[in-house]
């Protein structure tokens, strides 16, 4: 079955491995939002990510010890966020464009001696006689184990938030920080925690990129995929599955957009690489009118600093 | 009347200090098992204070606390509540995108699992005469039945002591009735009660004891049944109050005229007005009632012209300004106050001359040739601080700078200053202490016997029966129709605000 020169078992194969990097970052960040912190760092937690695994992986050997390791140099990146904004009280807007920009820097920096090297490989999962199904086996097993781990973190997010205690004393900070503080809970540390799983996450999604998808080191090689991941979160309205379904759809639009490159297609691919932004602009527009906004369930102190005394 | 006087918590000499203020200095005071204790004070006497210590939010600086005999030193609220001392607050303390089970969670130790819990909600609250749905979201939920949550809250940790922190305010009386019903039940099991309040006449309903705080010290303590209303205030306050005084007026023509006033809320979670329909004359005040969250902000916006609606909706001195907005409306000589001080009645960062000319432009003609006359704005912003007693260092500081009491003095000042035709007000001494409430009354009432319509908004009852001519009630966007003041009895009244709102009296046991 081909449609134009697209195989459709490729195409989608293909795009769950693309939207593994946004379904962790946005999975990160939705934790983040939800505890009512919003930190527009991604794109710079994910490159050092990237390049923190990328480092990690080459010096070691070990493709798993890096990926480890884009996650701490990550996670190190938001403690920088967290003390600004949690301690300082630094705007949070302000400070995650700055989180992102120096991110892109110092990763450039970090990565100078690592360009064209290439990265240990990660193998794919073993799953045996199952991989060699038509259509099924390509598609759904014969994947790294990082495309199942990110399919399984939106399960374990969704039940954490929905089930547990913790989850439930992260939205209720995210909610209204002063009736939790009120109630004696440790806002400011339950959000520190909150911003260093998120860039932890975000860190494992970018050094996807560099040891997985790419893979390979080159300056500003996650081009993008934060933002997007932000755009995912609100897409999702704050829903672990809706974030599966949303990278898909936006991983989906980018592998669309090459293999369309590829087959000669007539739409400017302009246009495609366009359309997760402007669906992001819609679902906002919507939110922002009056009752669309509970409706989207956006936690209520989303974006706005605490204080004890006040 | 307490059954047992076994001590319950004790509170010896303790003192808590803020930069630059005493909240309190040396109080003592003691409540035993099965006790309603009130604690009575103004604004800022340091109430809130003394119980957030009690209930491990804040530190003291020196002093003892005892419960049930032993040292007691809360460091968190957890540990408070293991003590069992439970809290409904004033504010802050339900999260409205979640449910009533969730909140109550929340609220408790170790929860049980949410099903078992949604159980228990459902018997403790029946049993108390406060029916509620574990699984609705509080968002959705009225102002009575948040309360409800707070309190099933801490019914279901079996406190030994409950603090209450004003719980009437958002209440109908008949809600209160209820209220106090289950209070005196659970004080009869044995639970002593802590009941924060400035409503005089309930804490002489409901109390046994009453300790008396005034700018952080302990000036009296009094058994409230033995003393008037009048005399606990004067004791609050330190000072001899006056009531307003109000002369018979003879009615004049109709200045302010709303028919068939409908319009959306523009505020998230608000209440629409549905066909309200009013009349006010010169000399005449007219006291709106309501629990929050009736339409009392949307009624205040379509008067001021924040909110446009058909041309005829609103006739001042019989001309249609339905349509047009605030500038118009003030030239037309209606001034209005809204409830909110900091960025709705005044520019927090602007000086107190800025503000006085934000809204004095029009009627005091401060603007010549598109140029600011500063120098009568200034004299205007200096007028407003003295006519109306404005504690402030100059005309130069910025609004936010004063404290709130003083901050309301100045805008609900600067609307009357302004030899109005129609004044509009939305709760015009709320934070102010018992003072300067009484001389803004006062100051009302001056305007009203010069002639201008008023229409007061409130939510406090007793400042309505003082000041208004006639009384009408917010109940879910819909107005009442006004009566005179004279004759209403509070049952009357609160069959107006819409009732007990589902609520039913104590059943015995549980």
């Amino acid at each position: 079955m081909d449609l134009g020169g697209i195989n459709p078992a490729i195409l989608i194969a293909s795009l769950m491995v693309a939207s593994v990097p946004i379904i962790l970052a946005a999975l990160g960040e939705l934790v983040v939002e939800k505890a009512g912190v919003l930190n527009l760092g991604v794109e710079g937690m994910m490159i050092m990510g990237a390049i923190c695994g990328f480092a990690t992986a080459v010096a070691t050997g070990n493709p798993y010890l890096g990926f480890l390791g884009g996650a701490l140099g990550a996670a190190c990146l938001s403690l920088v966020f967290a003390v600004l904004t949690q301690f300082f009280l630094a705007n949070q807007v302000a400070t995650g464009l700055a989180l992102t920009l120096f991110g892109l820097g110092l990763s450039s920096l970090i990565g100078q001696s690592y360009v064209g090297i290439k990265p240990p490989l990660t193998g794919t999962v073993p799953l045996g006689p199952l991989a060699d199904i038509p259509f099924f086996g390509p598609v759904l097993f014969d994947h790294d184990w990082m495309v199942y781990l990110s399919i399984f973190a939106c399960g374990a997010v969704w039940a954490v938030l929905k089930y547990t205690r913790m989850g439930l004393v992260l939205r209720a900070v995210g909610e209204s920080h002063d009736a939790a503080h009120a109630l004696g809970y440790k806002v400011v540390r339950i959000r520190v925690l909150a911003i260093l799983f998120g860039g932890a996450l975000a860190g494992l999604g970018g050094a996807y990129i560099s040891l997985i998808r790419v893979p390979q080191w080159t300056d500003g090689i996650t081009a993008g995929a934060g933002w997007i991941a932000l755009a995912i979160v609100v897409f999702a309205s704050w829903k672990p599955w809706r974030i599966l379904l949303g990278a898909y759809l936006f991983g989906g639009i980018t592998v669309l957009q090459l293999n369309l490159q590829a087959a000669g297609a007539r739409i400017p691919v302009e246009y495609l690489s366009m359309s997760p932004y402007l669906i992001t602009i819609l679902v906002l527009v919507i939110m922002s009118s009056g009752k669309g906004k509970a409706a989207l369930n956006a936690p209520a102190s989303l974006g706005q600093n605490f204080h004890a005394s006040r | 009347m307490t059954g047992s006087s076994k001590e319950l918590l004790a509170v010896e000499g303790v003192t808590k200090a803020y930069p630059g203020v005493v909240a309190n200095s040396d109080v003592s005071f003691s409540i035993a098992e099965g006790e309603v204790h009130a604690l009575l004070g103004e604004n800022g006497a340091g109430k809130s204070t003394l119980v957030k210590m009690i209930y491990g939010l804040v530190k003291p600086d020196s002093g003892q606390m005892r419960f049930r005999g032993q040292p007691y030193h809360p460091t968190e609220p957890k540990a408070a509540r293991a003590s069992g001392v439970a809290m409904v607050f004033q504010h802050f303390s339900l999260f409205e995108a979640l449910s009533v089970a969730e909140n109550v969670a929340l609220g408790m130790e170790n929860p049980p699992p949410m099903r078992e819990l949604a159980g228990r909600i459902k018997s403790v609250s029946e049993a108390y005469g406060l029916p509620l749905d574990p699984g609705r979201m509080v968002g959705d939920l009225s102002a009575g039945e948040r309360q409800r949550v707070e309190i099933i809250r801490c019914l279901l940790q079996n406190p030994k002591l409950l603090i209450m922190d004003e719980p009437t305010s958002v209440l109908t009386p008949q809600e209160v009735d209820i209220l106090f019903t289950t209070l005196r039940k659970l004080a009869s099991e044995g639970t002593a009660i802590l009941y924060i309040s400035h409503k005089l006449e309930e804490i002489r309903a409901l109390c046994n004891e009453a300790t008396i705080l005034r700018r952080g010290k302990v000036v009296a303590t009094c058994t409230p049944r033995d003393r008037s209303a009048r005399e606990m205030a004067e004791l609050m306050v330190g000072a001899t109050l006056t009531p307003p005084a109000r002369a018979a007026l003879p009615r004049g023509d109709t200045a302010l005229e709303v028919t068939g006033l409908s319009v959306n809320s523009p505020i998230p979670f608000g209440m629409s007005l549905k066909d309200v329909n009013f009349r006010v004359a010169r000399g005449e005040v007219l006291g709106i009632a309501g629990v929050a969250g009736n339409g009392q902000d949307e009624l205040l916006l379509a008067l001021s012209g924040e909110l446009r609606t058909d041309p005829g909706a609103v006739k001042i001195d019989g001309k249609p300004m339905g349509a047009t907005g605030p500038n118009a409306r003030r030239a037309a000589g209606l001034v209005a106050a809204p409830e909110e001080r900091l960025g709705h009645a005044a520019a927090p960062d602007m000086s107190l001359v800025e503000n006085a000319l934000l809204s004095g432009v029009v009627r005091k003609a401060l603007v010549k040739n598109g140029f600011i006359d500063w120098a009568a704005t200034g004299r205007f912003a200096a007028e407003i601080v003295k006519d109306f007693d404005v504690r402030t260092p100059g005309t130069h500081v910025a609004a936010r700078a004063l404290s709130g009491g003083n901050l309301q003095k100045f805008v609900v000042g600067r609307e009357l200053s302004q030899s109005p035709a129609v004044i509009v007000i939305n709760q015009p001494t709320w934070g102010v202490d018992a003072a300067a409430a009484a001389s803004i009354r006062q100051a009302i009432l001056d305007r009203a016997a010069e002639g201008a319509a008023v229409v007061v908004i409130s939510q406090d009852l007793d400042e309505l029966l003082e000041i208004a001519d006639n009384f009408a009630a917010l109940n879910t966007g819909r107005l009442t129709k006004p009566r005179p003041v004279e004759g209403l009895t509070i049952d009357e009244i609160g069959l107006m605000m819409g009732g007990a709102h589902g609520m039913e009296v104590a059943h015995v046991g549980h």
